[in-house]
């Protein structure tokens, strides 16, 4: 090979290393002298590469899942379920004479008193048909008919409620890019009790409120005039209440409607105006949070303040929008985030799959509330009990011996290669050298967070990488011997050794995407990662730096001999 | 010029029935081991699952001094806990997290009662108490640090919890590893032939069900660090494989009138100096982690060391042979056809080309 080319291989490889580590030691502003200085560089150090919850610590946070909160509110809904699907049958021996909910003490029921006690078994037909009430026991006395929910109902209820909730949590931490956060019961498992620790964050606050955010999003139709007529709305909860005859039946909410609110991820600002006024929907609500598909935070102009949500709903939830837009053109329907109506608009046309919750919100809070409705409703409200700082999972004093080990173990990769290669043994060693801090510098650059499992990919990277250089170094020795002068052998070494490195990497590098794509958010891709990443380097690094050094060592010296190899 | 490998003629595949012996011995050790220990009532489980996988007490304590976590580590594992999590609490330095493991016969926290859930809580605190009695008495009841003079700790919390990765991380493990194996699979048949994707893939298995059997039979910890390590040896083994089938691959077409049985064996002696380095280093660097690398990590460097020398030893002694034989049931012609690429000009011109000077070698 010319000098040329050399020079041009050289600057590239020069070019790469300064790039690696700048990624690496240097800071993310304008460099100072500062930089420059033994802390300076550590400190940069250990800004760049974001280390994980079993390796650095972070968070650990135990909050509970209000399940006498969730188990009232289901009893409530449920009772109101009823109430309207017995209200939808026109016999009048099934008018409701009473109605009672107990949802306190453990206890949770409702009831239901007819006019007249001769309809009991259609009444609770009608009930079974709309509401599932799987889990209730029903008893009948006179002309009432009970649903109980029995401790072992309420305890199957509880454990579902906080695997749900956990499942939601976790969703909502992932999305939000929280790197391998642990999620675990804690306390007996109807206790509610949910342990969190997660990597440090930047804004812990934020990641709080994302967590505990409501983001119940209901359609519901608004009891109104059609379009051209504005939507019908009353100044206080009394006149709403009034227009309905002075009780509000089942089938009908009044709602706040609050016009300039900007919600955070918490769904309040501690600065929300008062509701100006109240609106009555109709209930139960046309489609709800549970059907959302997906959910986005888009701006027209993007300058603050002036996000939206928009959202898509699941098949069947576009169906049973479609169907109901399609019936109601120019009626208003109300957006309901949390039980205020965030917006209330008429329909101009049959609207399938997607709608918008407008509103003036800052990109921030629109993305939040995005992010919360996309992972759906928790079960219930969510109290912190709980909060630390905790050390790495894997305790500093391990993570200290097992650095020292792994070091020592490099080391005696490092002398091994110079004894028996060596003067290309400094070839492969400096390829390793590069090797690591390119990997590294990658890990930055993709702002990616290191963990145990990631150090095992980054392992097993360096374990290939030797590997690559034994193979090459092997087979010019191997052609050495064949007979072969220098400059044939360290050819043929290198290509034959190629395609065997070739085949390896692939091979690795497929399965490690399979895993990266199959492994979920976990320890998995946390591996594939930096395997990936280590592998492409080492392509790079063990045969093309590697090379280079060859070659300009048969250039400088043409009459050479003898290979140190 | 070091080099002690040359010219070494081990007859390796005339020993395959007396290494696949030695490897279904092992795994039946291992399976005898799973099986049984579920079987004897009270005995221990088949794996000795950490609290990542089976949830346990966690218990927080107060000291007055606090010892370091290997201290408190040592006192644990001198009362008889075993694999303690000992995280400290940064904002509050005097304090300490401790995860013991469930206890043995007991019942994971998912479906257990009130009662069981109150008894095994107990058990823990118990456990994590007289390991810290080592320490100095413990501050009981009401009394505080600052009212108990003579007390050295306080038990602040205890309550359990459940597991980390519960079965749907294990099985996203699972699935994505076997997909993954897929991958290499079609690829290596795509490369070089069904029979070696076939030997490779079994050699994975192997190697990880070997793995496993070792963890049962000697009752190591399966925590978290441990599905980092088998995606490591899976990756390791499938890496030596290849090296190995590339070097038949090559000398296939160079030397048409051998046996494809004596040419994987010096296939397998060529790359033997590349073997032998590469799992060495690699091997040793683990074996120092294993000595030095302390407790916590011990699961996850034992796991790499057995894996990753078996992923050595199964490339000879499982992937060549389940090749070899699946080829001569294919029959020697189909063999030629797929592993000799007769028409594919350059491949094989540069091989011909080398062929004469490279016999001295191979002979």
């Amino acid at each position: 090979m010319n000098r040329t080319g050399l020079w041009i291989r050289t600057g590239v490889i020069i070019a790469i290393t300064l790039i690696g580590v700048y990624l690496v030691f240097g800071p993310r502003r304008m460099p100072t002298s500062a930089d420059f200085t033994w802390e300076g560089i550590k400190a940069n150090l250990a800004e760049n590469i974001n280390l994980g919850l079993d390796l650095k610590g972070g968070s650990h946070l135990v909050m509970r899942v209000k399940l006498d909160d969730y188990l009232k509110t289901m009893t409530e809904n449920n009772a109101q379920a009823s109430l309207s699907a017995i209200g939808d049958h026109t016999d009048p021996k099934l008018t409701v004479a009473n109605s009672s909910i107990v949802a306190e003490n453990g206890n949770y029921s409702f009831s239901v008193t007819l006019a007249d006690g001769t309809n009991l078994d259609t009444v609770a037909e009608a009930v079974k048909k709309k509401v599932d009430l799987q889990n209730w026991n029903e008893t009948r006395s006179g002309s009432t008919i009970t649903w109980t929910l029995g401790a072992a109902a309420q305890n199957v209820l509880k454990v579902d409620a906080v695997s749900q909730a956990k499942k939601i949590i976790e969703s909502r931490i992932n999305t939000y890019g929280v790197k391998e956060p642990t999620l675990q019961n804690q306390g007996s498992p109807t206790s509610g009790q949910i342990l969190l620790q997660m990597p440090g964050v930047d804004d812990p606050e934020r990641v709080k409120a994302l967590i505990g955010a409501e983001s119940n999003l209901a359609l519901m139709k608004i009891v109104s005039a059609p379009n051209p007529s504005p939507v019908t709305t009353y100044p206080t909860i009394d006149a709403a209440k009034a227009s309905l005859g002075g009780t509000v039946p089942a089938n009908r909410k009044i709602l706040p409607y609050a016009e300039r609110d900007e919600p955070t991820a918490a769904g309040r600002t501690p600065d929300q105006k008062a509701p100006t006024s109240y609106v009555v929907v109709e209930y139960p609500a046309v489609v709800d949070g549970s059907e959302l598909r997906n959910a986005e935070a888009v701006s027209r102009t993007g300058a603050q303040g002036d996000y939206q949500i928009t959202f898509q709903f699941k098949p069947a939830g576009a169906q049973k929008f479609g169907e109901w837009t399609g019936k109601n053109i120019n009626n208003y329907m109300a957006v309901v985030l949390n039980d205020e109506v965030k917006s209330a608009a008429f329909i101009k046309s049959q609207i399938f799959d997607s709608g918008e919750i407008s509103g003036k919100f800052t990109k921030e809070s629109a993305e939040d509330l995005a992010l919360t409705l996309k992972s759906g409703a928790l079960p219930a409200k969510i109290i912190y009990q709980e909060e630390r700082t905790v050390g790495p999972s894997l305790g500093a004093d391990s993570i200290r011996s097992g650095v020292e080990a792994s070091l020592g173990g490099l080391a005696l990769v490092i002398v091994f290669m110079l004894f028996y290669y060596r003067g290309s043994g400094v070839n492969a060693v400096v390829a390793l050298v590069l090797n690591m801090l390119l990997t590294v510098a990658a890990l930055v650059l993709i702002r990616s967070t290191l963990t145990l499992p990631g150090i095992a990919g980054l392992i097993l990277g360096i374990g290939m990488a030797v590997d690559s250089n034994v193979l090459i170094f092997e087979r010019i020795r191997e052609e050495l011997k064949a007979g072969f002068d220098i400059p044939t052998s360290i050819d043929l070494g290198f290509d034959r050794a190629f395609v065997t490195i070739i085949d390896t990497h692939i091979t690795t590098i497929i399965s490690s995407v399979i895993l990266y794509m199959a492994g979920g958010a976990g320890p998995i891709r946390g591996f594939a990662v930096t395997l990936i990443l280590g592998l492409l380097i080492n392509l790079f690094t063990a045969v093309f730096v590697s090379r280079t050094i060859f070659n300009w060592e048969l250039s400088l010296r043409p009459k050479m001999d003898r290979l140190s190899i | 010029m070091l080099n002690p490998f040359d010219n070494i003629r081990f007859d390796w595949l005339r020993r395959r029935r007396i290494f696949i012996g030695i490897s279904i011995a092992i795994m039946v050790a291992g399976l005898i081991s799973a099986v049984g220990r579920e079987l004897v009532p009270g005995g221990t489980d088949s794996f000795n699952m950490g609290v990542d996988f089976k949830g346990g007490t966690i218990v927080t304590a107060k000291f007055r001094n606090r010892p370091s976590d290997d201290e408190i580590r040592d006192a644990l594992n001198n009362a008889g806990v075993a694999d303690p999590v000992i995280q400290s609490s940064t904002n509050k330095p005097d304090e300490v997290l401790i995860k013991i493991p469930l206890l043995e016969g007991e019942t994971a926290g998912g479906a257990a009662g009130e009662q069981d859930h109150t008894l095994q809580v107990q058990a823990g605190r118990e456990e994590v108490k007289s390991a810290l009695d080592t320490f100095g008495k413990a501050a009981e009841g009401d009394a505080t640090l600052d009212s108990a003079p003579d007390a050295a700790y306080k038990i602040i919390g205890t309550d359990s919890v459940g597991a980390i990765a519960g079965s749907q991380l294990r099985n996203q493990a699972v699935i994505a590893t076997l997909l993954g194996l897929v991958g290499i699979l079609v690829f290596i048949a795509f490369r070089y032939d069904w029979t070696y994707a076939a030997g490779a893939v079994i050699a994975v298995f192997h190697d990880v069900i070997m793995v496993l059997s070792f963890f049962s039979i000697f009752q190591w910890e399966v925590n978290l660090t441990v599905i980092a390590a088998v995606l490591t040896i899976v990756g390791f083994s499938v890496n030596d494989s290849i090296v190995i089938f590339d070097r038949v691959r090559e000398n296939v077409p160079l030397r048409r009138t051998d046996s494809l049985f004596e040419i994987t064996n010096d296939s397998i002696n060529q790359t033997l100096s590349r073997t032998v380095i590469t799992a060495g280093l690699v091997i040793l660097s683990v074996l120092a982690l294993v000595l030095f690398g302390g407790e916590v990590l011990r699961s996850f460097s034992l796991a790499l060391l057995v894996g990753l020398t078996l992923g050595c030893y199964s490339t000879i002694a499982i992937a060549s042979p389940i090749a070899i034989w699946w080829q001569s049931k294919l029959g020697d012609s189909k063999i030629k056809d797929v592993l000799a690429p007769a028409a594919k000009g350059e491949k094989l011109a540069s091989s011909s080309r080398r062929s004469v000077t490279r016999r001295p070698v191979t002979r």
